[in-house]
């Protein structure tokens, strides 16, 4: 059972702040980490290879510093990493990204499962697992809380919904998108690290995934941001304690007096 | 904090541990200190990171490293909870006569199981009279064919119940006094080893105490650790290069406290401003900080110095568990002092942190016999 898992590195924050210009993230001066539901998705995948046997290659699309996420990853139990990383990739939306990955991931081949958080802390879209889904031509089961069964050609997982779960069956290969109920994620192990330490990444550029450049970074990305706002902070609301008819009469009135 | 210049390798047990303190051991603490349950799972998480394994050679599974680095891990632990952090130290203090005295065949048979945290190790020496006199034991071992049967008890043994491998001392030979005590490996479940009353103490609740019993108990010839009457040096031996790691858990007591303290008086308003702007504070929290740092200055030094393997250590860890101590004593103490009344409730942490430091200036030797070992030391020094 190969398994690859699609990680972003993102600023740790979840206050990002955004350039008022450009409308991009500002990443500096930042500390970077692996987006906490990529986490998940590694752990997932390092648990099937431990008891499927095969290997976990973790792949993420990035400048070069994503290089550490990749060595975390490592440490965290995944076998193999690749950097996806090349200036024409710069500016790439959900589409562009997606279809990048997708490139790199037909490129390695040979999997049985693709795992990806089920979003990243930064961007918050959730449209880069299903993309790469999309792009690659196979099924997908988002918002993945468990997995029920892995046989050899399908999967059955539970999906999350609003009022509870679905099952869902699929064959393989297939594109899973995992939330943070399905597992808890390891600490690394000092072996793990060092490990991690000394392990050989692969950087792939545009030319190596066989891409069509059009299809790339800022050219590839039709998303236009045309505003971005922090939405106003919810106002507090008035308690009416005291003795329940009291505070109901009280309510009462001022229901009549704003809105009825 | 000084910049004490550690490896890459020593960073990563440092930055390993801190994660599971973090993650694992916060939360957990006051449950374990209210329940006294031995906390089996964060030992697990432990044992994953392969920590058990520091400061165990790499032949025998371990990672290679020594004294220094299970200090890194246990300062790590105990400023989340000196307790657990306890858990994990007392497994070397048991392998350490396995480290230094054992055979191959010995070492090839425990130490990979210690390394990979399958099994906890423990240390047996005090009996209920011999306390700091620990030549003044009662418990015998006589050699029977090829065996040897062990009669008495231990009391006060860290682990005691949760742990797997024990070593512990007996005299093979009263008529010789401290010259005719011996070391066994005990492993549990021997039969006429049984486990008898749990300690419930005032601070390290996490960890167990117990006394071991043991009752015309055969261990195979074997068993003995080096050769018959050494035990007693042995086990001093063992006290010299243990004591760091004691002083690494009062310096992570002390750190632990003074974090709590310094984050409470940022917090706490009276007077209409911040008590951390009142410069009485400040110099209580200066104080604090330094002689924290004097602590794990003097406790790295030492540890630094076994690992180099320098000959004569025992003065110099002797002066680092004691000063170590001493240290997280008095911080942990101020720290409830700056947190006020609230400090001496137990719904806040530092009380908790009071508790657990008065036992670093009791055991592995009270910090008056550590006095003892550094006046005999530098009376000798004065005679070369």
């Amino acid at each position: 059972m190969n398994v690859v898992v699609c990680i972003k590195q993102v600023p740790e924050t979840t206050q990002v702040k955004i350039d008022p210009i450009t409308k991009n993230l500002i990443r500096e001066g930042v500390k970077s980490i692996i987006n906490p539901y990529d986490l998940y998705a590694i752990e997932e995948g390092v648990r099937i290879v431990e008891q499927h046997g095969g290997k976990v290659t973790v792949v993420t699309m990035g400048p070069p510093q994503a290089e550490a996420a990749l060595r975390e990853a490592i440490s965290l139990g995944a076998d193999e990493a690749i950097l996806v990383s090349d200036r024409a990739f710069a500016g790439a939306d959900t589409l562009a990204t997606s279809y990048t990955l997708a490139m790199a991931i037909k490129k390695i081949k040979d999997y049985d499962l693709i795992i990806c958080g089920k979003q990243a802390i930064d961007g918050d879209t959730a449209q880069v697992g299903p993309g790469i889904a999309a792009h690659l031509d196979i099924p997908q089961i988002t918002y993945v809380r468990k997995i029920e069964a892995l046989e050899e050609k399908s999967i059955t997982a539970q999906r999350t919904t609003e009022e509870g779960y679905e099952v869902l069956q699929s064959p393989l290969p297939c594109l899973l998108t995992v939330v943070k109920e399905i597992n808890n994620p390891r600490i690394p192990s000092l072996k793990g690290k060092m490990k991690a330490k000394n392990a050989a990444i692969l950087t792939w550029k545009a030319a190596d995934i066989e891409a069509e450049s059009d299809r790339l970074g800022i050219a590839g990305s039709p998303t236009e941001v045309w505003k971005i706002y922090t939405p106003p902070a919810r106002s507090k609301g008035q308690i009416y304690d005291g003795d329940p008819e009291g505070a109901v009469n009280a309510i009462v009135a001022v229901l009549k007096e704003h809105l009825i | 904090m000084i910049d004490y210049l550690l490896t890459e390798e020593q960073k990563m047990i440092r930055d390993i541990s801190r994660q599971i303190t973090d993650e694992k051991i916060r939360p957990a603490a006051l449950e374990h200190d209210k329940t006294g349950h031995f906390p089996h799972d964060i030992v697990k998480v432990m044992a994953q990171s392969d920590l058990f394994g520091v400061y165990i050679p790499q032949e025998y599974g371990g990672m290679g490293g020594g004294i220094f680095d299970i200090c890194l891990a246990t300062e790590e632990f105990s400023r989340g909870c000196a307790g657990i952090a306890l858990c994990y130290a007392a497994s070397a203090l048991g392998t350490y006569p396995i480290l230094l005295f054992g055979s191959e065949e010995q070492k090839k048979k425990y130490l990979p199981l210690i390394a990979s945290g399958k099994k906890l190790g423990a240390f047996g020496l005090t009996e209920p009279s011999a306390g700091s006199d620990a030549s003044a034991m009662l418990t015998t071992a006589e050699l029977k064919g090829d065996h040897y049967v062990i009669n008495g008890m231990k009391h006060f043994v860290t682990s005691g119940g949760d742990a797997d491998i024990y070593t512990i001392i007996a005299m093979t030979n009263k008529a010789r006094g401290a010259r005719g005590a011996s070391l066994f490996v005990v492993e549990k479940g021997t039969p006429g080893f049984e486990f008898g009353k749990k300690e419930d103490k005032m601070g390290i609740r996490a960890s167990s105490t117990r006394e071991l019993i043991f009752t015309d108990c055969k261990v195979p010839k074997e068993n003995l650790l080096g050769k018959e009457g050494m035990g007693f040096i042995a086990a001093m031996r063992t006290l010299d290069i243990s004591r760091p790691g004691i002083g690494a858990q009062a310096v992570g007591i002390a750190q632990g406290a003074l974090d709590h303290a310094l984050k409470y008086a940022k917090q706490r308003k009276q007077f209409g401003k911040s008590i951390l702007t009142f410069q009485g504070i400040q110099w209580m929290l200066a104080d604090m900080a330094a002689q924290t740092e004097a602590a794990r200055a003097l406790v790295y030094a030492s540890a630094r110095e076994i690992d180099a393997g320098c000959k004569d250590v025992g003065k110099d860890s002797a002066m680092a568990k004691m000063f170590a101590s001493d240290v997280a004593m008095k911080v942990a103490t101020d720290a409830v002092q700056i947190f006020g009344g609230y400090g001496y409730m137990k719904e806040y942490p530092v009380e908790k942190f009071m508790r657990d430091a008065k036992i670093t200036q009791i055991y592995e030797g009270t910090n008056q016999i550590q006095r003892n070992i550094i006046g005999l030391a530098l009376m000798k020094e004065t005679v070369q």
